[in-house]
């Protein structure tokens, strides 16, 4: 009864669509959203990821405009590119959201993370610790004769690094920041 | 010019300012001072519902008959817990609404009180946006920023918690042209290169179709003209989902009739077999596209809508129109006909619709002792054909048959709860509509276990003198589950019976209604029109074949290809991994 011949079945969404689509590489991606700073806010960003199964690797927020009362959450989040997408989309037309920037793709920018790191030990071990401390560029902000809390800003990889390098030097205590990040060059 | 008054009064003066002439909802202790506001005046009707969920309910069908925003008021806590089934419904069907609730004051917020609940919190997934007001004078700019964010971009409910201290203290009130202008402004009209686009392929498609959702109803009466004149001078088919019924007539040259899981045949054979998709204001929900990735395999796909989030939610599409629906179709209508209205020749897949219409996918085995739902319907559609007629309903097998053999010429003619499928939407909506349109016919097409659910707002449509018709198909079955269980869990029928049910005549009459039964097919037209004409609510409960299924059915886990046309086609039709869809 088929006057027309049309193919049944395929796993293409389109038969035009020619874009090069990686549909299960998961990406990390770094969003910066502006939002005005009232009560709730944070929980309206978050709850939105967790209401629908998205990721969130690390999370920040203060205050940048005191004047405007505009907050800034940097967030640190994986999925898809589709899970991307969908993840801007969805915070975006949250109400009190401004603007929402993925610095991953929108041109090179800059993360930064602080950490504090406590390291118990002595003698040789409680050497070693500040020996790495001053190649990594961390800074003792506290210290007792068996212990030190080191102070160290920079990607959340350096940190990775230095965290593994203190664990057998006795690192009993990590606190993290989590990601703040810019991107490069001039404001458009 | 500012003027100095409590915060109750605020709240009716913000509703006079919006335009709003009706309120529903039901008073408690924390939202006393604003009743005793509304009983000083006579610019605003409250309508007094008999629960909470009823009142958001009653206001969404107001709101989607009328194209305003519904306005709805409860009290703190359990008040404001039962308006979350509503507030859910309307955000996924896009309706627009204010909701105010009642809150403890402000110093007793976090100890418990009585009647406390987080309402911001409860309500903040289940609301486009939600206020905690705890200052007077910020109250009224709140009101305003609330109508504002409910009716632009895509529509949706917003919910004000009024703590009662708020509510007696004084304030400023700032007038709605005063009031700061929000940041959200959703961008309205598209790009000129995606509107060229879109007519490129206009142009040069061969198997087009329309397929048309709820955003061009939420769009306004405009968008449904601009629509029919598109269809109707490319000559394009034209499918809806259940949420845009009406916004192209069904009586229209072009129409296909309804897509999806309970779509007609030729409307989801069209969608499978096209090579140019122009969905315009609908979302890919998953009771349109079954099973994903086997979605229109060969079409070139275009989504028009205003919301960015909808655009490859579901379905990656080839070109995404951002923009609301009306301004669009305005600019691809002005675009088309500057390059010279051309379009391709559709003979060909107008031959194969032809066709495929030939299967007649909606007949069914009528019986002449006993009412077959899809019966009843028909013989309503004949007899208030081209009467001044809204249509409720509420959900399950009674809301496909509806959507099926009712037609709707009109858009704001058609409110069910499609997204939510919230049984017991019907009934409260049915008063909405009524009380919005006064002089119509309001007709509440039910299954008996949905109507149950909101039964207590007979008192409602008595205590105002609503005329509304509920039509019961009463098969003592929760139908569409029993249909399920039939089709997928080996005929073991698990609680989908209607037991110990009402004798629903001398319900309506327990109310001071009017009841009518009918169980033989002969006596039905007297009956429907005894209904239709009786000056006052009537519950009509109608007796119809318990096992009826609702065909045509995707399965659920299947392509439009593989649709199931009546009971003979059933016989393992869904596997395992198509029941665990629901």
């Amino acid at each position: 009864m088929s006057a027309l011949r049309i193919q049944q079945g395929s796993t293409s969404h389109s038969a035009y669509d020619l874009r090069d689509y990686h549909a299960d590489v998961v990406e990390k991606h770094t969003l910066a959203v502006l939002v005005d700073n009232e009560a709730g806010v944070l929980a309206r960003v978050i709850g939105l990821f967790s209401g629908r199964g998205y990721n969130i690797e690390s999370l920040t927020v203060a205050e940048v405009n005191h004047d405007t009362h505009l907050s800034r959450i940097t967030v640190v989040t994986t999925g898809t590119r589709d899970v991307i997408e969908q993840i801007k989309a969805q915070v975006g037309r949250i109400v009190p959201v401004h603007e929402v920037h993925d610095l991953t793709v929108e041109g090179p920018s800059i993360e930064r993370e602080l950490a504090l790191f406590k390291v118990e030990g002595t003698g040789d071990k409680r050497i070693e610790a500040l020996r790495l401390a001053e190649i990594f560029r961390a800074n003792v902000v506290d210290s007792t004769l068996g212990s030190f809390v080191f102070e160290m800003t920079g990607t959340s990889e350096k940190i990775d690094a230095f965290a593994d390098l203190m664990r057998p030097l006795g690192l009993v205590e990590t606190a993290r920041t989590g990601v703040a990040a810019l991107a490069r060059g001039q404001a458009e | 010019m500012t003027r100095q008054m409590t915060g109750a009064k605020m709240v009716v003066q913000a509703l006079k300012d919006q335009g709003v002439d009706t309120v529903f909802g039901y008073p408690g202790g924390a939202v006393l001072p604003i009743y005793d506001e509304i009983f000083q005046q006579n610019d605003i009707q409250h309508i007094l519902v008999r629960h909470e969920q009823a009142a958001i309910h009653a206001a969404e069908g107001y709101a989607r008959s009328t194209g305003k925003v519904g306005v709805a008021l409860v009290t703190s806590g359990p008040g404001a817990t039962n308006a979350v089934t509503g507030l859910t419904d309307a955000l996924l069907d896009s309706i627009p609404l204010v909701v105010f609730s009642g809150q403890v004051p402000t110093f007793m917020i976090g100890t418990d009180g009585f009647q406390e609940a987080d309402t911001i919190g409860i309500t903040r997934p289940c609301t486009k946006h939600n206020w905690l007001v705890k200052d007077t004078d910020e109250l009224s700019g709140v009101i305003h920023q609330a109508f504002h964010v409910a009716r632009s971009g895509r529509p949706g409910p917003v919910l004000i918690d009024l703590p009662k201290d708020v509510q007696f203290a004084d304030g400023e009130y700032t007038p709605p042209a005063k009031a700061k202008v929000s940041h959200y402004q959703p961008k309205m009209k598209a790009s000129i290169e995606e509107i060229t686009d879109l007519v490129k392929l206009m142009e040069k498609a061969e198997r087009p179709v329309f397929y048309t959702g709820g955003g061009v109803i939420n769009s306004g009466p405009a968008a449904s003209q601009l629509l029919r004149e598109l269809v109707d001078s490319t000559g394009i088919p034209i499918t809806s989902t259940l949420m845009g019924l009406g916004a192209y007539p069904a009586s229209g040259e072009n129409w296909l009739g309804m897509l999806g899981m309970h779509g007609t045949y030729e409307a989801n054979l069209a969608m499978h077999g096209c090579d140019l998709m122009i969905n315009i204001g609908a979302r890919f929900d998953d009771r349109i596209t079954g099973r994903i990735q086997d979605f229109s395999p060969h079409s070139k796909k275009v989504h028009v809508d205003i919301d960015p989030s909808s655009i490859n939610k579901i379905i990656r599409v080839d070109l995404p129109v951002l923009g609301d629906v009306g301004h669009v179709l305005e600019d691809v209508l002005k675009v088309w006909k500057s390059r010279g209205r051309k379009t391709a020749d559709h003979a060909a897949w107008w031959e194969q619709i032809k066709a495929w219409r030939e299967v007649r996918c909606l007949s069914y085995t009528n019986s002449e002792t006993v009412i077959k739902p899809q019966y009843a319907l028909e013989r309503l559609e004949a007899l208030t054909k081209g009467m001044d007629r809204y249509v409720t309903t509420e959900v399950g097998q009674h809301q496909m048959w509806a959507a099926q053999f009712l037609g709707f010429e009109d858009p704001n003619r058609w409110m069910t709860s499609g997204g939510l499928g919230t049984m017991g939407y019907g009934f409260p909506a049915s008063i909405g509509v009524q009380l919005a349109h006064p002089e119509s016919l309001v007709i509440n097409v039910a299954g008996e276990a949905s109507w149950l659910m909101n039964m207590q707002e007979m008192g409602t449509a008595i205590q105002y003198r609503l005329p509304v018709k509920q039509l019961i198909l009463n098969n003592e079955r929760l139908g569409m589950v029993r249909q399920w269980q039939q089709l997928l869990h080996g005929e073991r029928y698990s609680s989908s019976w209607s037991e110990a049910l009402p004798d629903f005549v001398k319900l309506a009459e327990a109310f001071g209604a009017k009841g009518i039964i009918c169980s033989d097919p002969k006596d039905l037209d007297d009956a429907l029109m005894e209904m239709i004409k009786h000056d006052g609510p009537v519950i009509f409960d109608c007796l119809v074949e318990k096992h009826e299924n609702c065909f045509p059915m995707i399965p659920s886990g299947k392509p439009h290809n593989e649709m199931l046309l009546g009971d003979a086609s059933t016989e393992g039709a869904i596997k395992s991994d198509g029941a665990v869809l629901v």
